[in-house]
């Protein structure tokens, strides 16, 4: 394998998280809910994770448990929120502070124990393809996960029913409430939905990218998938394309940094958080304002009667 | 089974007043039951928690030194929240006044120059606060970039920064290479407000924060403005204050109080720049201006019982081998539990069965 192939070959691993628990929030967003808990979701999935496939030497458990966790942070958001109908934003941060914190409970007793890298899976005559079939079919079934679920994912929100009443509560839940829609239970269920992602974006942080488990390790991670959805103008095709864009980013600067160019490294490590700002703010100057955004997003849902 | 919330027709102030105080009860018996989970005792906990940093007179002025920083960022916060702006950056906006006023503090390090030092250097830590925090302010304003995303990747920034800068130019050169700059002058140091005593003049500063806050929201035009502009948008447009303007004054405020916040710290409280000089103040202080119901005297009270689970945290790692990041879920389940508590006070809940009601 060349370093060229090498290079390619991260830049999908570092991609993967960020799409698949940007689907996740895309989804939830896409009925109207502000989800900021992203990064505390992400955080308890790689904690609970590793836990778990330490605990018991199984990947296929450690990857359910933090499915699992982030589940049910999303369930604990989902009752305050809709239960409480309290404020979207300020829940969310409370839900990322709270993850974070409870991750690190979790996760303590598992620093310093590593796991052995998930082996490739090989899509025979496809992988045979120069340059693109290493990179994208001799892969982690994360990555073909996180494609399927692009796909499917825009398939569900353009071409079934349950994906368009999905998109029209999160247009107007207040018309949408008029014509018997069930606006919180679907709710519900996407909020649930975007936490099983951002659980599954964890564990593969844990189990896949890092293969061990520290504090934080998250980094951000989660409110860069925030922004990504923004900068896909809430459509998952985009989603993929803005992934693999700041995958890259990040990858690129750590070679730099490894490179040591005389550039500072916390000036290289500092270009993702930069490259989001700067993505927003481009994204902003060719439309003029965010695109796509659903209309109720954000807005709490208390039915008149 | 499903939740049914109505309006309520009238608030009483009781439940407003009560609400925070229910949720911090909440609160702490949802810890308790972690920490039962987690096969130690709550009551044990409660007493390492509360009940010592309370009786124990140095622990009580590390009660104000901790919430000296807490409040003078949750009352900057407020002036955002109130006008339904988010900024969660506070924490950078604070590394940045730290950085800028500590940068006045290293460039006189040495020489005798006299008293208008420390003055300099608390204008210079709000004016590297406030520049910074008016960074998403100008995004959003100028070119509606959602202030929410870009504040926090900012402090990133901000913390990237601080860390480079004592890593490299202003590390002490005779430091035996730590990751940190030379101790400050005595006359770049804020003193004590009882000589020899733990807590610093920066309690002051936010005991006027409190007070002149209090003038603002209840007694001045500008005050309306942010309550118009955050509950009624469109009636704050009709009345002619332009929503651009507000904007920027109080990311202004806020980043500005944030970064006295830092230099205050650093000169009063670690006296020296390092790699880390906040354990997420800047985060805490949302749960603290939550709790203090956005109201400056309750933002005091609210900075005063959170700094409590800051203490009572490092003591219960000490003593109870309990990682100290259970006083950060803690504060997270905090925050939850009031923005919920909110909720009840306006809405009346009730619990019904599946096809009942509507």
């Amino acid at each position: 394998m060349t370093t060229f192939e090498a290079i390619l070959l991260t830049i999908v691993t570092a991609s993967t998280p960020l799409l698949i628990a940007a689907l996740g929030e895309l989804v939830t967003e896409r009925s109207g809910v502000l989800n900021l808990g992203v990064e505390g979701m992400m955080a308890m999935g790689a904690a609970c994770s590793f836990a778990a496939a330490v605990s018991f030497d199984s990947t296929l458990l450690g990857v359910l448990a933090g499915v699992l966790a982030g589940a049910m942070m999303a369930a604990l958001f989902a009752l305050v929120v809709l239960g409480f109908a309290a404020n979207q934003v300020g829940s969310g941060l409370a839900l990322t502070i709270f993850g974070l914190g409870l991750s690190g409970l979790v996760g303590a007793p598992f620093v310093g124990a590593r796991r052995d890298p998930i082996p490739p899976i090989d899509i025979p005559g496809l992988s045979d393809i120069p340059y693109v079939g290493r990179l994208f079919f001799e892969q982690d079934l994360f990555v073909y996960v996180s494609f399927a679920l692009t796909i499917l994912i825009a398939l569900y929100l353009t071409r079934t029913r349950s994906g368009l009443t999905l998109r029209s509560i999160g247009e107007n839940h207040t018309s949408a409430n008029a014509l018997g829609l069930p606006v919180l239970r679907t709710r519900f269920l996407a909020i649930l939905f975007g936490g099983a992602c951002a659980g599954l974006a964890g564990a593969y942080l844990a189990l896949v990218y890092t293969r061990f488990w520290s504090p934080g390790m998250t980094a951000g991670r989660g409110w860069i998938a925030l922004a990504l959805v923004v900068f896909a103008a809430w459509r998952p095709g985009w989603l993929l394309i803005g992934a693999y864009i700041f995958g890259a980013a990040t990858v690129l600067q750590l070679h730099a940094q490894a490179a040591q160019f005389g550039v500072p490294s916390q000036m290289l490590s500092a270009v993702p958080y930069l490259a989001t700002i700067i993505a927003l703010l481009l994204l902003s100057l060719r439309h003029g304002r965010a695109i796509g955004a659903p209309g109720s997003l954000g807005a709490p849902f208390v039915p008149d009667r | 089974m499903r939740f049914e919330l109505t309006p309520r027709a009238t608030v009483s102030p009781v439940a407003r007043t009560l609400a925070p105080v229910a949720a911090f009860v909440t609160a702490f018996l949802i810890a308790g039951f972690v920490i039962w989970l987690m096969g130690r005792s709550p009551i044990a906990a409660f007493d390492v928690y509360v009940l010592q940093p309370l009786s124990d007179p140095w622990s009580l002025q590390e009660l104000l030194v901790k919430a000296t920083p807490l409040a003078l960022i949750a009352i900057g916060l407020s002036y955002c929240f109130r006008a339904n702006l988010w900024n969660i950056g506070a924490e950078g906006q604070y590394v940045m006044g730290a950085v800028l006023g500590g940068w006045l503090a290293l460039r006189t390090h040495g020489t005798d120059a006299g008293f208008w030092v420390l003055p300099l250097m608390l204008l210079l830590g709000i004016v590297g606060g406030a520049l910074y925090g008016l960074i998403p302010a100008f995004l959003k304003t100028r070119f509606n970039v959602n202030e929410i995303l870009t504040s926090l990747m900012l402090v990133y920034v901000a913390q990237l920064t601080l860390d480079y800068l004592v890593r490299g130019p202003w590390r002490d050169p005779q430091g035996f290479n730590f990751p940190q700059s030379v101790t400050f002058d005595p006359a770049a140091t804020l003193p004590p407000i009882v000589e020899a005593g733990r807590v610093h003049y920066g309690f002051v500063f936010a005991v006027i924060a409190v007070l002149v806050t209090a003038v603002v929201l209840g007694r001045t035009l500008f005050g309306y403005r942010l309550k118009l502009t955050g509950d009624a948008p469109r009636a704050a447009r009709f009345a002619g204050f332009s929503s651009k303007v507000t904007a920027l004054s109080v990311f202004a405020i806020s980043g500005g109080l944030a970064g006295l916040a830092g230099i205050s710290e650093v000169s009063g409280q670690i006296g020296q720049l390092q790699p880390s000089i906040s354990p997420g103040y800047g985060f805490t202080a949302i749960t603290v201006a939550f709790l203090g119901r956005l109201h400056p005297v309750g933002i005091l009270i609210a900075a005063l019982v959170v700094a409590l689970t800051f203490i009572g945290g490092e003591s219960a790692q000490i003593l109870l081998k309990l990682p100290l990041d259970l006083t950060q879920a803690f504060q997270g389940i905090l925050l939850l539990c009031v923005l919920a508590a909110d909720a009840l006070v306006s809405y009346r809940i009730r619990l019904v069965a599946r096809g009942g009601g509507k």
